[in-house]
């Protein structure tokens, strides 16, 4: 089978620290095997300190061998592809229409119709801003091809597991009682 | 505490953390560091390399023996990218190395200044984690995290780049008393339920071989791997780094296996039903062919590294954590099963496949040189090899008793790493015999450090196998490529005339009958000995697993029909 033809798109998760290079070091590894980030949305976290990313990758099934080195990064407290996972996922576009007062009206119908809002009127342009999942956004910008458009711009999915379920636990692992003394090595001083 | 220099936080860390020991070449930029070394000596001694990837290669052969952080010290610019090679050995072999490099300063990164390079960048694939410190208020702390990522877990190289202007700022010193990485928590203790399952497993296995690999020796296993082979009773087999991880002369160790291994070992696995993987990752050089890899073998993986699970071969049970720990949990619970098919399988394979046979020929053969020098020392030394047939060679001949004293680049196979790795281990072992098994053409893109050595009066010994060409590639070539030898032929200088340039004893051999004397004269010399053993240039190195191909394709020994084949192994 052709590489190209077995990529699958996989939307991940990770909790970073909030530290210059953290980005590198993670697309490094993705770069690394030829996969291409196809959308990426970082901000900071419910922690102070720690950023919350949203990224969605062409990858092949060897996917789960790249989160799990990512994992493995220093800065990287935790990592988490969620493609098969129930998600609520977002993304935002604004879009620079071509409008005069001719064909406004029809434009100001689809935002309505799409739940969008327009956020910047001018003598001849507008610009629209709709958030949704991606299906949503795809579907408004094919209509908004009947008209000129000028500018496009999309930030990157975000991601959230539905419920109460946490994204990112923090497991502490238990150190067994009969280790108490175990000197791991390189510890000589 | 009082203020200090940047360069002496670096300095005073280094104590803290129990380094003695610096291999470096300083520059402009890492000036002030070396304006501060002297008033450390001889807590901390410093070697000056020749060049700076034999800093990192140093660093990497005196941890691995040591069993503690080699550190390496380089300049910024062209003395750190001269590192590169050096780390990317440390990292495909876990070798924990901390690497100081010094960079412009601040005001000039970014601004391609004078010997600039973002070194930083240019090593996050190859370093398992590194810092660039823009305030010196950070080293303390940067370099307790640096030796903590480094030696932990599983190990690996870690760089910390300081500008010059930051080596110079003065700060407190406050060394932090615990290292805080929300990211990085190593698991050490295995799952009690894989235990359990792999027990099950190995006390109902017929066939079982155990796969031991470096991480016994890094996590120091031995005993540990010893009690699991004499009490569940399976036949241990030990990759290339894991080669001195178990006594080779121990009735159940049955030596390396894979694409140069021993012939019953490919077949051994190949008919195996359990396969216990200690400590190793199932790399392309074991396993041949992936997919027709031990088709009857259920694996049992013991890793410390959660991206080596499942990476190769999909295990039965996964034991995630220090080998030593998750040994000494299994240990308790499998049974000792006789198994006298299997062995008699086994014999029968060793018999009828001696793998390591070195035939009657009027020219020296390497194999032959090899054979003598573990017969000379018994095994009882330190060998260090580079990369290449050679290698593969010492790999097969030396059955070490001792354990961890086989050093050898096994994942990124670097030509060249025996010279500048031979000064890391006798930097570490003093007073201990060190031999240098060298290929002449790695030999020569690291001989520099000859002057190295002289000038520490390291009494390293090391045979070159003067075959008069790049042996491996020319090998493949010979196999694979219609024999169009071409740009393998190597032009050698006279070793022993270059040894004596260095004030270094040069010595050769060129029949066999020279063959001991020569090493009787080096190890009874005081001092460095560089050996030459011209052998017959064209030997190729058997058994022989073709890339590509699976381990029951494995090309035994060929049948040298003109000439008598000697059985010695």
């Amino acid at each position: 089978m052709n590489r190209r033809d077995s990529l699958q798109k996989h939307t991940i998760i990770a909790l970073v620290e909030d530290r210059p290079g953290v980005l590198n070091r993670i697309s490094s590894k993705w770069r690394q095997r030829g996969f291409n980030i196809e959308s990426l949305a970082v901000g900071h976290s419910e922690t102070p300190g720690l950023s919350r990313m949203t990224f969605v990758v062409d990858a092949t099934t060897d996917a789960e061998q790249v989160v799990k080195q990512v994992d493995k990064l220093i800065e990287v407290v935790n990592i988490r592809d969620v493609s098969a996972e129930s998600i609520i996922s977002r993304e935002m576009a604004m879009v620079k229409v071509q409008a005069d007062r001719s064909n406004r009206n029809q434009i100001i119908e689809l935002v309505d119709i799409f739940g969008a809002e327009i956020v910047d009127v001018g003598p001849d342009s507008i610009i629209v801003e709709i958030t949704g999942d991606e299906e949503k956004i795809e579907s408004f910008i094919a209509l908004l091809e009947d008209f000129e458009v000028i500018e496009l711009l999309r930030t990157g999915r975000v991601a959230m597991l539905r419920g109460s379920a946490i994204s990112h636990p923090q497991e502490e692992q238990e150190e067994p009682e009969r280790y108490a003394g175990f000197e791991p090595p390189y510890s000589a001083k | 505490m009082a203020e200090m220099t940047g360069a002496q936080m670096v300095i005073e860390a280094l104590v803290r953390e129990g380094t003695e020991h610096i291999f470096g070449l300083p520059g402009g930029a890492s000036l002030p560091i070396y304006d501060q070394l002297p008033n450390y000596y001889p807590k901390l001694t410093h070697y000056l390399v020749k060049h700076e990837q034999c800093a990192a290669h140093a660093a990497d052969g005196y941890a691995r023996v040591a069993g503690k952080v080699g550190v390496c010290f380089a300049t910024s610019g062209p003395g750190a990218t001269n590192l590169v090679t050096g780390i990317a050995n440390a990292w495909m072999d876990s070798v924990p190395i901390v690497c100081v490099t010094a960079a412009v300063i601040t005001a000039l990164i970014g601004r391609d200044g004078f010997q600039e390079a973002d070194i930083t960048g240019i090593t996050i694939p190859i370093t398992k984690h590194n810092f660039l410190v823009l305030n010196a208020t950070e080293i303390p702390r940067v370099m307790r995290e640096a030796f903590h990522v480094a030696s932990t877990g599983r190990p690996g190289p870690v760089l910390v780049d300081l500008p010059r202007d930051v080596l110079q700022q003065k700060a407190e010193f406050v060394w932090p008393e615990t290292v805080e990485l929300k990211g990085y928590r190593p698991r050490l203790y295995p799952d009690p339920e894989e235990v359990a399952k792999a027990a099950e497993l190995i006390n109902e296995a017929q066939r079982p071989v155990i796969l031991s690999g470096h991480g016994i020796i890094i996590s120091q296993a031995f005993q540990e791997l010893r009690e699991l082979a004499e009490k569940a009773n399976i036949p241990v087999i030990t990759t290339l780094l894991g080669i001195s991880g178990f006594p080779g002369t121990h009735p159940l160790c049955l030596g390396m296996p894979g694409m140069h291994g021993m012939y019953w070992n490919n077949m051994a696995i190949h008919e195996s039903d359990l396969i216990i993987g200690a400590g190793m990752r199932f790399d392309d050089r074991i396993t041949g062919r992936l997919k027709d890899f031990a088709p009857n073998a259920r694996i049992i993986h013991i890793e410390i590294d959660p991206a080596e699970v499942g990476k190769n071969v999909r295990p039965a049970a996964t034991l995630q954590g220090d080998a030593r720990i998750c040994l000494r949990e299994l240990n308790k619970h499998v049974q000792f099963v006789e198994r006298p098919d299997w062995f008699a399988h086994i014999d029968e394979l060793k018999r009828a496949h001696p793998s390591i046979t070195i035939r009657e020929t009027p020219e020296l053969l390497p194999q032959y040189v090899i054979k003598k020098l573990y017969e000379a020392t018994g095994g009882d030394c330190y060998v260090v090899t580079g990369v290449g047939q050679h290698q593969m060679w010492a790999a097969q001949y030396f059955w070490f008793d001792k354990p961890n004293s086989f050093v050898t680049s096994g994942g990124l196979g670097t030509m060249g790493y025996e010279v500048p790795a031979a000064m890391g281990v006798q930097a570490a072992k003093p007073g201990e015999l060190v031999w240098s098994i060298c290929g002449d053409g790695g030999f020569q893109m690291t001989m520099q450090e000859l002057a190295t050595i002289a000038e520490y009066g390291w009494p390293i010994k090391f045979a070159i196998i003067n075959n008069s060409h790049l042996g491996m590639v020319r090998q493949w070539q010979n196999m694979f490529y219609h024999n169009n030898v071409f740009a393998t032929p190597l032009r050698n200088p006279d070793f022993v005339k270059l040894a004596e340039a260095f004030g270094i004893l040069g010595l050769r051999a060129t029949r066999k009958e020279e063959v001991e004397p020569v090493i009787r004269q080096a190890m009874e010399h005081d001092g460095a000995v560089v050996c030459e053993f011209q052998v017959k240039p064209d030997e190729n190195l058997y058994p022989m697993v073709p890339a590509g191909a699976s381990l029951a394709e494995t090309i035994d020994l060929p049948a040298y029909e003109d000439e008598r084949v000697e059985v010695t192994a």
